[in-house]
């Protein structure tokens, strides 16, 4: 049977946003993949330098839905360092509690999204249908279920009542019952285990040269979580496990997702029983600076860098940010290779994808002064020509 | 006069092509409301399977340049009838089908083979890369679950020392005890059954999250209506089938309270395809051929040397 060259995507049912992977198969197999990105490209770090930083807290919200609090809290936390401003101990665990909901949110997401990719309708029904349980807590808390809107610069613009924290620990409670059971069905369930063990293998010294963040990483034995290894937030008084499995495998991100949405849960039940008093936020000024930071956070998927530049106005001079995605999915040609293709997409899907978050690249040409964004095919191609004018030539 | 219009009666109206049409509607509108059941969701109404066929019907057939236009338009048509001549041997209200001879068992097995057939040649014939590659899997997949359903239909066929669907019935009603000494070629049938009809966890060749539609993506309109018709009627004539063969038809009734128990124990064979398609995921197409050759065939060929010692002594 000779090769084939099949595109999956940007339209596929498979995939939840798009991107586009050009496969090569022989037979059932993959002998090569090539990832192609740009599709969601919006122009959203040349829009923030166009509003306040007021503003930006919302547009920066809306780069994804599912990490939209991390996005913001990295952020703020940003402008807030170069503002120099001391946010109170109330509002920190407010967003943490805000934050370990959003986890528990997209990690329950990402098991009915790979439950549908592996044709298990059933897992798929039951883990969403227990995630309104998840977004009934952030509507009790914020007032929306996706987009909060909680933070601000300085602090939160919500605050915690005693009601709407016992119905949170009850709510939680029930979740951590379904999740026990989840735990078993992802590491009990014949159909699932046959189709995710041995699949998309990422050894553990690849996986350091590749740059893959957040649970990919730690399905792959590499114990990395930002928040213990430059705690933000109060993650420094909290008592949680970094997970991290060795099976390097789809199976392995599968388990340490399940647990992490245990840990979570965990550490939410901790903040709201030792909830400390005091003010929700403090004022801040509208200009900000000048002073540049960049600030680290563990999403859902993993690092979140954002970079800030201020020059003392009322509007950024600068906003970088490198998303998790864009650091897992180098390792999906690696994870793909000598796969078959039926377990393309389980694998591509394992990395969590959110194309949203990931599609931005801006090319500084310093001699010149100039900027330029590219999008993906773009950036392909100037680096296809760089390496042909140095005698390094892909045929 | 009567002579000429009783066999146009049996393979359009009973129990050929409306009753298959109107029952397999029915079947598939409990699939899928106790699926959602068991998913925790509300489900369709009942006149949803009818108004996705008019539906389909009613939409434009669109068809790739490159396909063999013969070969494209006729396939699904080849599909049904061969599946609609399969059941006139198959009892349905008595235990007298209504064609029956000595090695009518295997007619009925070839008959309900041309189906898959018909998908490989679907998905080859329609030239586009997720169409070829549905079409490869329909054949691997075939080379799965064809062997252990034929061998646990030898089973039967031995103890009951005929080749014929009504006779095996007959001596099943006669000996009811025996049954249960089958029990492990209907696991097999039943599990072979589900690949045959490509549902869960055996449903890699159409798989919508890997290959779109699998052999099945250029197909439009009446063509597609058809080709899914198709797969309804076969899993009705499939329970008919191992519901003679394993079950023991419809016992010693016939007539109108023949056909009531036809319907029931039909039924139930259905519920058990509903309860494997919830309770799993998809599994992959190389793992199904192993699975098959590892258990399936274990389990036939266990019970075929098991009906041979029961017959010897």
């Amino acid at each position: 049977m000779s090769k084939m060259q099949i595109p999956l995507g940007p339209q596929h049912p498979a995939l939840k946003e798009p991107e586009n992977f050009m496969l090569v198969l022989d037979g059932e197999m993959i002998v090569d993949a090539t990832v192609n990105l740009g599709y969601n490209h919006r122009g959203v770090e040349k829009a923030a330098e166009n509003r306040n930083y007021i503003q930006d807290i919302y547009l920066i919200e809306r780069i994804c839905g599912i990490c939209s609090h991390s996005h913001v809290s990295c952020y703020i936390n940003a402008v807030e360092e170069i503002a120099k401003v001391e946010v109170p101990q109330r509002a920190k665990a407010i967003r943490t509690i805000v934050a370990e909901l959003e986890r528990i949110h997209s990690h329950l997401l990402w098991l009915g999204v790979a439950a549908f990719e592996l044709g298990y309708d059933t897992l798929f029904m039951y883990t969403w249908r227990d995630r309104e349980q998840v977004l009934d807590c952030l509507e009790l808390l914020t007032g929306n279920r996706v987009h909060y809107g909680i933070n601000t610069i300085g602090g939160v613009r919500r605050d915690i009542t005693k009601e709407q924290a016992d119905e949170i620990l009850k709510k939680i409670k029930y979740l951590h019952e379904r999740t026990s059971y989840y735990v078993g069905v992802v590491t009990e369930e014949p159909t699932f285990l046959a189709r995710t063990q041995n699949v998309g293998k990422l050894p553990k010294d690849v996986a350091l040269e590749l740059n893959a963040v957040g649970p990919t990483a730690r399905a792959s034995g590499i114990e990395i979580d930002v928040r213990k290894d430059e705690p933000y937030f109060i993650y420094d008084q909290l008592d949680f496990k970094v997970i991290t499995y060795h099976s390097e495998d789809v199976f392995g991100r599968a388990v340490v997702r399940v647990l992490e949405v245990i840990e979570s849960i965990k550490i939410i039940e901790q903040i709201l029983k030792n909830l400390p008093e005091g003010p929700i936020s403090v004022k801040v000024g509208w200009k900000i600076g000048p002073g540049e930071a960049v600030f680290r956070y563990e999403a859902p998927r993993g690092e979140d860098i954002h970079y800030v530049k201020a020059n003392g106005t009322e509007y950024p001079e600068r906003v970088k940010v490198r998303a998790p995605t864009l650091a897992n999915f180098q390792s999906l040609p690696y994870c793909l290779k000598n796969g078959y293709l039926a377990d393309a997409v389980i694998t591509i899907a394992a990395i969590d994808p959110c194309m949203s978050c990931t599609d931005r690249a801006v090319v500084y040409d310093i001699k010149k002064g100039k900027k330029e964004i590219f999008d993906w095919e773009e950036l392909r191609k100037y680096s296809i020509e760089f390496y042909r004018k140095k005698g390094v030539k892909f045929s | 006069m009567i002579d000429v219009l009783m066999p146009v009666i049996y393979i359009a109206i009973f129990p050929g092509f409306v009753f298959l049409g109107i029952y397999s509607t029915i079947i598939q509108w409990v699939d899928r409301k106790l699926t959602a059941i068991m998913h925790n969701r509300v489900g369709p109404p009942i006149y949803q399977p009818i108004a996705d066929f008019i539906k389909l019907i009613s939409k434009e057939v669109i068809i790739p340049d490159n396909a063999d236009l013969l070969m494209f338009k006729s396939l699904p048509y080849v599909a049904i009838a061969s599946i609609i001549v399969s059941i006139l041997m198959i009892p349905v209200y008595s235990n007298n089908a209504i064609i029956k001879f000595q090695g009518d068992i295997i007619v009925v097995l070839y008959l309900l083979t041309i189906p898959t057939a018909t998908f490989f040649l679907a998905g080859w014939s329609s030239t586009s890369p997720y169409s070829t590659i549905g079409s490869m899997r329909v054949m691997t997949q075939l080379f799965g679950y064809e062997i252990p359903l034929f061998l646990s239909v030898a089973g039967p066929c031995i103890i009951a020392g005929s080749w014929s669907v009504s006779d095996i019935a007959k001596f099943f009603t006669e000996h009811p005890s025996y049954i249960f000494l089958n029990i492990p070629a209907l696991i097999s049938a039943l599990l072979a059954s589900q690949g045959k009809l490509e549902r869960v966890p055996f449903d890699a060749p159409h798989a919508k999250n890997e290959v779109v539609g699998g052999q099945f993506t250029e197909y439009s309109g009446r063509l597609l209506a058809l080709f899914l018709l198709s797969i309804d009627i076969e899993m009705i004539v499939l329970a008919a089938f191992i519901n003679a063969v394993f079950l023991g038809g419809v016992f010693k009734f016939s007539g109108f309270l023949g056909f009531i128990i036809f319907i029931t124990k039909t039924f139930f064979v259905c519920l058990v395809f509903v309860l494997f398609k919830v309770a799993m995921a998809r599994v992959r197409v190389d793992q199904v051929v192993k699975f098959s050759w590892k258990y399936l065939v274990s389990l036939s060929i266990f019970q075929i040397f098991l009906n041979l010692y029961i017959k010897l002594n």
